[in-house]
This record gives C-alpha cells, sequence and structure tokens, in this order.
C-alpha cells in the first residue's frame, strides 16, 4: 500500500514533525477541542469502570458467595451462574459495541470537523 | 432453520460414525503415542501448503521494514479483527478450556470471562491513541516523550519475557498434541512448529502471519461452531437438557468410584457451581486481575494495532475480535459439557484407570471423534495444530520486532541505522528465537501449559500494561518513573512466582511456599503504579522536565491523529 515508504525508521518520522506541533496548531488551547477530548476521555473511564465493575463484581460473588451462583434456575440444573457468567463475556462486547458506536457518531466527526477547521 | 440444516448435520454425522468404530480400535493400543492419524495428516498437510503459498505471496510484497512489522499498514479492521482473534486464540484456550469444563465443569466459564474483559479496556483506554501515537511496536508508544534507551531497553526486555513465556507454553501444548494425534515423537512435532514458524515470519513477515491467523481463526471458529451445534443438537438444542445429561454423568462415575447416593448426586451438580478454581479470595482477584490487565499488556497483541490504516479501524477491530473471541468462548463451554456428555461415558476414550486418553487437555479432541469420527477427529486436530502456529508466528514477529526495532535500531544506532538494515536485524532474530523456543519447549516437556499462561499475562499485567496507561495518559510521568516502575512491577512478579507453589514447592523442592496465592498480580500491578507515580512526582532531572512539556503534543497526536504514522498512505 505504501511501499515505496522509506524505511527509516519511525521515530525520526515522528520528531520530524512534533517539535512545536501544538503551538502550530492552536487546536491544543479551542475550547472545543478541550470539551470533546474531555468528554470522550470522561466516556472511556466510565465504560473502564462499568467493565472493571460486572468483572470483578462476578469475581467477589465467584470468591464470596459461590453458593449463590450454585442455585438452580427453576426446577431444573442449570444454576444461576451460567447466565451470570455468559452475560460477563456478553456485557463485555456489549460495552465494546457501545463505545465504537459513540466514538463513530459524536468523538470522530467532532475532531473532524476541528481539523479541518485549522486546516489539518 | 430447522430441517435442511439439522438434515445435514443427520447426514454428517451419519457419515461419520462409520469409521468411528475402527478408530476404537485404534485407540485400545496402550502406547500413549499414537497410530499414524491420516485425516489429520492430509489436512494439516493442505493447510501448511496454503500457508506456504500465501507466505511465498506475501514475501515478494514484503520491502522494507513497514511491511515486515505491520504489512504496511493496509489491514482493514474486519480483517485485523479476525486476525487479532486467530492470534489470541490459542491452543490452550480452545484445549485447556474445554478440558477444563470437561474436569470441573462451571470453572471453565470464570477463565473464559476474565480471558474476554481486557478487551474492552484495552479499547476504552489504548486502542485509538496505540495506533496514532506508535508505527512498529509498543515501545514506540510507551517511549514517545521519553529517553529513548531506557524506556525502550525496558520494553523490549519485557516484550522477550512474556514472549518467551507464551511460547514455551504453545510449543509444549503442540508437542503433546502432536505426539498423540500425528504418532511423531514429542521433539519432532517441536522442531516441526519451530520450522514452520520461521518459513511464515521469516519471509512472509507481518502479511503473511496476518494471513495465517485469519485462516486460522475462521477454521477454529467454523469447527467449534460445528461442534457445539452438534452437542446442541442432540439435546434438541435445550441446554438444559445437555447439563441434566452431565449432571447425571458425573454423578453417575461419582457413584460407580463408591460414593453414596446423595454424595454422589452432590458432586454430579458441582460441576454447575463454582469450585476449585476458587483457591481463596485473594487468589481469585489477583487471577482476575492479571487476565483482565495483562491483555492490554501483551506484546503481539499490541503490535496487531499497528497494522490497520487509523485509529477508527483500530477500534473496528477490537469490536470485531470482541465479538468473535466472546462467541467463540460461548461455543467452548458447549463444547466442554458435550464432552462430559459424549466422552466421559465412552470407555474406547479413557484409559483402565478413567484418565483421558492422551492427557487431560485432550477433551475437545475425543469430543470431535465421538461427534464425527475420524474426518471430524482430524479436520480437529489439523485446526487445532494451525491454531499454536498462528499464534507462535505471531509471537516470534513481536519479539523479533523487540531486538530489532527497539534494541537494534533505536538504542544501539540511536534511530540512525542505514535504510534496510532493521529489516536484516529483524530477520536475523527470527530463527534464533525460534531455536531458544524449540531448546525451552523440549526443555519444559513437562511443564504446566496454563501456569505458563498465565506467567505471561501476569508479567505484561504488571510491567507493559502500567507504563503504557502512565505514559499516554498522564501528563506527569517521567523517563525515570517509567521505567522504576517497569522494572519494580516485572521483577516483583517473577520473584513472587518464582516463590509460589509451583516452582518454590513442586520445582525447587521446598517445603512451604513463601507465596501462597495463584497469580502475583494482586501486589505487583498495583506496586508499578505506586512507584511510576512516586518517583515521577519527585523526578526533579532535566530530563524530567522534557518529559513532561512532551506530553501536550503527544497528547494532541494521541487525539486526533494528526501527524500519525501511514497517516499519508490512505
Amino acid at each position: 500500500m505504501n511501499s515505496n515508504r522509506e524505511d527509516a525508521g519511525p521515530m525520526t518520522e515522528a520528531d520530524g514533525q512534533t517539535p512545536s506541533f501544538a503551538e502550530r496548531q492552536g487546536l491544543t488551547a479551542d475550547p472545543r477541542f478541550l470539551a470533546i477530548t474531555r468528554r470522550r476521555a470522561r466516556f472511556a473511564w466510565t465504560l473502564t469502570a462499568a467493565m472493571v465493575a460486572i468483572f470483578f463484581g462476578y469475581i467477589l460473588l465467584v470468591a464470596f458467595r459461590p453458593d449463590l451462583l450454585a442455585r438452580p434456575i427453576g426446577s431444573g440444573v442449570t444454576s444461576i451462574g451460567i447466565p451470570f457468567g455468559i452475560g460477563v463475556i456478553i456485557s463485555g462486547v456489549v460495552l465494546t459495541g457501545i463505545y465504537v458506536r459513540r466514538a463513530n457518531e459524536l468523538f470522530d466527526p467532532a475532531i473532524d470537523a476541528l481539523r479541518r477547521e485549522y486546516g489539518e | 432453520m430447522k430441517s435442511p440444516a439439522a438434515r445435514a448435520t443427520a447426514l454428517l454425522l451419519a457419515l461419520a460414525v462409520m469409521p468411528s468404530t475402527a478408530h476404537a480400535d485404534a485407540l485400545t493400543s496402550q502406547t500413549e503415542q499414537q497410530a499414524a492419524n491420516w485425516p489429520a495428516i492430509v489436512l494439516f498437510a493442505l493447510f501448511v501448503v496454503a500457508t506456504l503459498v500465501i507466505t511465498r505471496r506475501a514475501a515478494q510484497r514484503v520491502r522494507n521494514a513497514s511491511d515486515f512489522y505491520t504489512a504496511g499498514g493496509g489491514i482493514t479492521g474486519f480483517q485485523n479483527g479476525l486476525a487479532i482473534a486467530g492470534d489470541y486464540m490459542s491452543a490452550a484456550s480452545f484445549l485447556g478450556i474445554s478440558a477444563q469444563i470437561f474436569a470441573d465443569g462451571y470453572d471453565g466459564l470464570i477463565y473464559s470471562t476474565g480471558f474476554l474483559v481486557g478487551w474492552p479496556i484495552l479499547l476504552f483506554l489504548m486502542a485509538e491513541r496505540l495506533r496514532n501515537l506508535g508505527s512498529y511496536t509498543f515501545a514506540d508508544v510507551a517511549s514517545y516523550r521519553f529517553a529513548q534507551p531506557p524506556v525502550r531497553l525496558f520494553a523490549a526486555f519485557s516484550t522477550l519475557a512474556v514472549v518467551l513465556f507464551y511460547l514455551i507454553a504453545q510449543m509444549v501444548g503442540a508437542g503433546q498434541l502432536i505426539k498423540l494425534l500425528f504418532g511423531l515423537p514429542y521433539e519432532a512435532a517441536v522442531v516441526i512448529v519451530g520450522a514452520l514458524m520461521v518459513s511464515y515470519v521469516l519471509f512472509g513477515g507481518m502479511l503473511a502471519t496476518t494471513w495465517v491467523q485469519i485462516i486460522k481463526a475462521v477454521l477454529l471458529l467454523g469447527c467449534a461452531s460445528f461442534m457445539a451445534f452438534a452437542v446442541l443438537w442432540n439435546f434438541g438444542f435445550s441446554p438444559e437438557a445437555l447439563f441434566g445429561r452431565a449432571v447425571d454423568v458425573k454423578t453417575g462415575l461419582a457413584a460407580a468410584s463408591g460414593s453414596a447416593a446423595d454424595e454422589a448426586r452432590s458432586s454430579g451438580l458441582s460441576i454447575m457451581a463454582p469450585g476449585g478454581f476458587i483457591k481463596d479470595p485473594i487468589s481469585a482477584i489477583s487471577f482476575g486481575m492479571a487476565l483482565m490487565f495483562g491483555t492490554a499488556g501483551l506484546p503481539h497483541i499490541l503490535m496487531r494495532f499497528f497494522t490497520v490504516p487509523n485509529a477508527r479501524e483500530a477500534r473496528k477491530s477490537v469490536l470485531w475480535a470482541t465479538g468473535w473471541i466472546g462467541y467463540f468462548y460461548i461455543l467452548t463451554f458447549i463444547i466442554g459439557f458435550g464432552a462430559i456428555t459424549l466422552v466421559a461415558t465412552e470407555p474406547s476414550f479413557l484409559t483402565g484407570s478413567g484418565e483421558l486418553r492422551g492427557g487431560s487437555n485432550m477433551a475437545a479432541i475425543h469430543l470431535a471423534s465421538a461427534i464425527g469420527g475420524d474426518i471430524l477427529l482430524g479436520i480437529v486436530s489439523a485446526v487445532a495444530f494451525a491454531t499454536i502456529l498462528a499464534v507462535v508466528a505471531g509471537l516470534t514477529l513481536s519479539g523479533a520486532s523487540a531486538v530489532s526495532h527497539d534494541i537494534y535500531a533505536s538504542v544501539l544506532k540511536k534511530g540512525t541505522s542505514a535504510p534496510g538494515r532493521e529489516l536484516k536485524v529483524s530477520r536475523a532474530t527470527v530463527p534464533v528465537l525460534a531455536a531458544i523456543a524449540i531448546g525451552l519447549g523440549i526443555a519444559f516437556e513437562k511443564q504446566n501449559v496454563a501456569f505458563m499462561v498465565s506467567l505471561a499475562f501476569a508479567l505484561a499485567a504488571s510491567g507493559n500494561f502500567p507504563v503504557l496507561l502512565m505514559s499516554i495518559r498522564w501528563k506527569g510521568c517521567t523517563t525515570r518513573g517509567a521505567v522504576a516502575g517497569g522494572v519494580v512491577g516485572v521483577t516483583l512478579a517473577l520473584v513472587l512466582t518464582i516463590l509460589s507453589p509451583p516452582i518454590w514447592v513442586t520445582t525447587l523442592g521446598h517445603a512451604a511456599p513463601l507465596f501462597d496465592f495463584s497469580s502475583p498480580t494482586l501486589f505487583s500491578m498495583p506496586l508499578a503504579f505506586l512507584t511510576i507515580w512516586l518517583v515521577s512526582i519527585t523526578d526533579r532531572s532535566a530530563r524530567a522536565e522534557i518529559d513532561r512539556a512532551g506530553f501536550a503534543d503527544q497528547n494532541l497526536r494521541a487525539e486526533t491523529g494528526i501527524g500519525s504514522a501511514h497517516a499519508s498512505a490512505h
């Protein structure tokens, strides 16, 4: 795809652009940029906290109250622990989906618009 | 959905049952090393030929370091998602977790949840920034605004440690599997895996590795789907019926070994609830932390994010990967219970003392034989072997790039190596790593695979993860803080592991362990974070000023992708 790119090592490429990069942009100081990145960070940390709470909630249940998870659902042998465990797996996929959707619909367009405005 | 699919399965099953009687005879021989399994050998040979053709085609496109390390950054999010799944769903997951469920039931599901929940964390905190800041290795990101030599050296050694433990686990698994399935000696099996992995990585670089991983992921998901479907089909698609039968089987086994009726019943029902997984609450939390945060520190996984063109595709690849991996673990759960109902009751799969033939990891393999006879046994065996190849290829590439890109080009040559030299060093490293992996794989033949994998996760969670997270998220982090914290985390994780029962008691022969928990992560990871913080805030060096001042530029690029590598290529 970009096979004619020089084999020069990435850091030189990056360093070539970084000095006074931020000052040149003005973007970093733009309140809209600060607002959107702050919002994204808060969203990311909230979802992280949710995933940590779900998983360690489950692990603590396994550690301290295995008897709760062992209870059968209704009259069968299937225990409550099974939907709980599968639920942890599904919640991981769902939270990932929520983040991707929000990033596609909100964060990316907002940041792209700012980039265009600043001529990047 | 019911009629055509069900009829097709019924037909396949009917066809498959025929050779299975012949197979049962083959298994009655008492030798540990099995007679050659021809369908498996033919199918595996097909896989090898196909992947070598891909490697040859890829080799013609590998012209520079970017092609070699990251397939030129031209992989799509969907492809990368599959490749990540292929890189992550190791034989330890497929064989190990289904075996765990076969033995203890519910506990296997706890492992599965731990292996999955690292992915959302990796996405929320790192994936996009990783793509925006790095080029080839995660050390590019960790050392972005820091003094290069110390941070890169830490990252490279930590990468090599994680990669080696993970590689040994895969090599041992491969050797045992091939010994059972193909009738080859253990050492020969390990050498074959090493040789194939060298040819993929050496000639085809990341492009070939990616395609090997994608093909493997599709094959493994297809195989596991079919097996889970067949198991559920046997029970009229009622999980309750499947679990009920599994409980009856376990109850019967307990009764047969002399338990009283109600005792046997409670032993049978124990597969529906958490059991031996939890040695104590501290171990459970510590091990959970290793799995959850270790995923975000595995170098061969982090490297995959540099193969996509931008942060958007990086994000997409995590969503695909998480979906496939989650689906796979649910299948594994069904397969494990299927094995209880179909394998544990069948004397031809068991040794005289009631153990599984070929070792406890073979539950899924025997289930394949029970469902689909020699044909499915051959397919599943070949896929399990392919699984190992795809994982070792990714690991080797990651280890080689740590040596060539981080140690050689960035530390020894200070970023001034001649074009092409770095690539030569990388290629020269591949056979060396393979030789080490083969040697250690043979030396550690008896080592517990799950233990090695959990150690790799603990090291990644205690070193790479804190350093990476603090360097990209915390302005105050300095070179000294990052290196000190990383070294403390990795060292403590290693020392506590040496003091724990598997090494201190079993290997070194001491009477009692000095550290009696299943994972060091609960102690080593927080201490790594604490050290990074403490050393950084007390760092008054001139370098610390530069480090803190560099955050604004780093953050702009991390947030927007402005100036990121490959950004001009699309």
